[in-house]
């Protein structure tokens, strides 16, 4: 028998982002009504489109129900009972990184993301987003050099109004779901990239998400616009304190590719996933989508699912372009009481399309995995090929995966193949690896690394390597 | 330790898997530089015996000890055991999809070498011990970038078994059937290396049910197993004689017994 109280422990480890800032915040009443909305629109001095793009989606919103298809339980959320603004209270205008509460600034030191210009990272120019508002972007002088815009969405709708009014909610509008209306009317902050026509970006772009309080939902928004023949790769990462009350995520994501552009985004989701009991957590409801606008252009999601108690999202790509490509890699963790309900739309539009899914969903403890997908080949989308791949890995005997797939189409001159598989870590392979003087835990660690691998691959170098350190974590016991 | 003490003692040793008895005291003692072959009908505890040396939890040791070292390992992890010294070759050699075989192997002889306080090798190092010992099983470095076992075919996984033990320089190897499912060149090829490999110094265990390996490597001792019980024990020739006359004609022993 595989000693189950030694699998419990090699899948607990404790949550190292737990810690609260202790800072001054500035917040705004709980609820949601529209004087609520107006009021946030005015905090950020935003134009009058955005106002009543805001309103459009609060009264869409209003009319909407919460969706309960997604083989998810969870306590009923009181949306009045939420604070829909908050933000750490500092000087007015921040010219330079300087005038920054060194609280936050340290803040992210310790979550690994230095800001400072003696410590930021080489490589990756990071955004880093505290509650409900974007506190620092770094190297935005250098990428200013190439074209490149990278600021807070907040900014954009500042300084890039024309952007923001063309494409927001192009790729998902408000009406388009519950938690994506919701996303609209409130949302705070969040990223804005565009990259100019021809210009592959030279570095990483990244923005890391961090919720300190614990009664405030977080609600970002990012966009992201590649035009013609240009190429970029953006990380996001995300952690927040243990709270024993749940926090609201709710993030809209949108991407646009023109002719021959390129979109890589790569997450790193690590909220607080509650306690043992289920005490707790992240509600984690997202919705993320990419166009494939442009003929060639190409979108690929990949993602590292570990934290949230519930996970709601479904990176997804809309191929118009003739020869678009989407991809989604995926590697969701479960344990203990976690749920998520995770997968991916390709909708194949345009002629001679291609979408590749790699999902790997790996259960422990008591928790609950579900892939979702949908292959949509639509009548003109001739020539177009899927190649779908899902596989679960249970961990114990308490927890569960499901696998559902939905397939329509509605042009013959497609292909699409789908292959799923389930596999237990089995007491053989484990005592195999044993036997041959490798530690139960090491054992059981690449395994599941060794389940990931055609993930993994995809990701940023970086990336990956702090993929496979955060699921050994996850996945390391409290034993020695 | 002196040089002449046993490596391996097996005393009156019975255990059980699901209350069910499965060894019925077996003792067997291994000196240095000694070949045991252990011979039986499918079913008489061969295989269980390999595998509760190893450390497999699935079974327990209901009486008796195992030394090792003149160390009672009775409670030790398989892993502790690996480090130390004891190798099993499984007759079937588990797949691990996604694993690395180089990784595996690199990884695997590196605990081994921490437990002897050998320096531990990083990859451009383990790659020249590997190539090395390739030779030995004259197996493809190809096979190296593949996942563990990963369709491998019964031959190539038989090598890949004769590969690790090349790599852990283990003080006893148990290869359990380790001759199953090779043919001739194979066979020969896996006899061969693990003749290079096993030196005055170490002990090997040969779990087989054909003469065939043995003619390629010439045991010093021969036990008949029956029942999870040695019904009888014999020099090389017990085993020509049994390929002669058949397990039948052990049945006699038993009844003598």
């Amino acid at each position: 028998m595989v000693n189950e109280n030694l699998v419990k422990d090699v899948v607990k480890e404790p949550y190292k982002y737990g810690f609260v800032t202790d800072i001054e915040t500035e917040k705004i009443e709980k609820g949601l009504n529209e004087d609520i909305i107006k009021l946030i629109s005015q905090k950020k001095e935003e134009p009058k489109f955005l106002l009543d793009f805001r309103l459009k989606a609060f009264k869409k919103w209003q009319k909407m129900k919460e969706p309960n298809w997604a083989a998810l339980g969870y306590k009923k959320i009181d949306y009045q009972d939420i604070i829909y603004y908050s933000a750490p209270k500092q000087k007015e205008k921040i010219s330079s990184l300087d005038e920054v509460d060194p609280k936050l600034l340290e803040t992210f030191d310790k979550l690994g993301i230095p800001l400072t210009e003696q410590k930021k990272l080489t490589n990756v120019a990071v955004d880093a987003v505290f509650d409900s508002v974007s506190i620092a972007t770094t190297f935005r002088e250098e990428l200013a050099k190439h074209g490149v815009i990278f600021c807070s969405i907040s900014e954009a709708v500042k300084n890039h109004a024309d952007l923001i009014e063309k494409y927001l909610g192009t790729v998902v509008p408000a009406s388009d779901n519950y938690f994506a209306a919701l996303n609209s009317a409130v949302f705070s902050d969040g990223s804005f990239v565009y990259i100019p026509k021809g210009v592959t970006c030279p570095m990483d772009l990244s923005s890391y998400f961090r919720i300190n309080s614990g009664d405030s939902g977080q609600f970002e928004r990012t966009l992201i616009i590649a035009e013609e023949s240009s190429s970029v790769s953006y990380l996001e990462g995300c952690t927040a304190p243990m709270f024993d009350t749940n926090t609201l995520h709710a993030a809209v994501v949108e991407l646009i590719a023109l002719d021959d552009a390129s979109i890589k985004y790569s997450t790193v989701q690590n909220w607080y996933a509650g306690d043992e009991e289920g005490i707790g957590g992240i509600f984690n409801f997202v919705t993320k989508r990419g166009k494939c606008l442009g003929k060639r252009s190409k979108i690929s999601w990949s993602q590292v699912e570990t934290g949230s108690a519930i996970t709601w999202k479904y990176p997804s790509c809309l191929l118009l372009g003739e020869e678009s490509i989407g991809e989604f890699y995926s590697v969701a963790l479960t344990n203990n009481l976690q749920q998520a309900d995770t997968g991916t739309k390709m909708i194949h539009i345009g002629p001679k399309t291609k979408s590749t899914i790699v999902s790997k969903g790996i259960s422990a403890g008591n928790s609950k995995n579900s892939y979702r997908g949908l292959v949509k080949m639509g009548t003109k989308a001739t020539g177009s090929r899927n190649y779908s791949q899902c596989d679960s890995m249970l961990i114990g005997d308490q927890a569960s995966a499901n696998t559902f797939p939905y397939i329509k189409s509605q042009q013959p001159n497609s292909e699409i193949e789908h292959e799923a598989s389930t596999c237990r870590i089995s007491e053989d392979q484990l005592f195999y690896l044993q036997s041959r003087g490798i530690e139960f835990e090491e054992a059981v660690s690449m395994m599941v690394s060794g389940f990931c691998r055609d993930v993994f691959n995809q990701l940023p170098m970086e990336f990956a390597a702090e993929a496979d350190k955060l699921l050994a974590l996850k996945l390391e016991g409290s034993v020695g | 330790m002196k040089e002449s003490d046993p490596i391996l003692e097996i005393e009156n040793l019975s255990a059980s898997t699901d209350n069910l008895p499965i060894l019925k005291g077996v003792s067997l003692t291994v000196y240095p530089g000694e070949i045991h072959a252990i011979m039986g009908r499918n079913g008489c505890g061969k295989s269980t015996l390999s595998k509760i040396i190893a450390g497999h939890p699935s079974y327990n040791i209901t009486n008796g000890d195992i030394k090792f070292l003149g160390e009672n390992i009775n409670s030790l992890e398989p892993e502790e055991r690996s480090q130390s010294g004891i190798f099993l070759g499984f007759q079937y050699p588990i797949e691990i999809p996604g694993v690395s075989n180089l990784e595996f192997l690199r990884v695997s002889t590196n605990a081994r070498r921490k437990f002897l306080n050998k320096e531990e090798l990083d990859t451009f190092d383990f790659e020249e011990l590997v190539k090395e010992k390739l030779e030995i099983v004259k197996m493809d470095h190809a096979f190296l970038s593949r996942s563990v076992n990963q369709g491998f075919s019964g031959g190539e996984k038989k090598r890949n078994e004769i590969l690790q033990m090349a790599l852990l320089e283990p003080k006893v190897a148990i290869l359990d059937e380790t001759d199953s499912g090779l043919d001739i060149d194979a066979l020969r090829i896996v006899a061969s290396g693990i003749k290079k490999i096993s030196n005055a110094q170490t002990g090997i265990i040969l779990i087989t049910h054909y003469q065939r390996l043995l003619d390629e490597i010439k045991p010093n001792y021969v036990h008949v197993m029956s029942d999870g019980q040695i019904i009888k024990t014999g020099e090389s020739d017990l085993a020509l004689e049994l390929e002669e006359k058949g397990y039948e004609w052990t049945d006699n022993f038993i009844k003598e017994t």
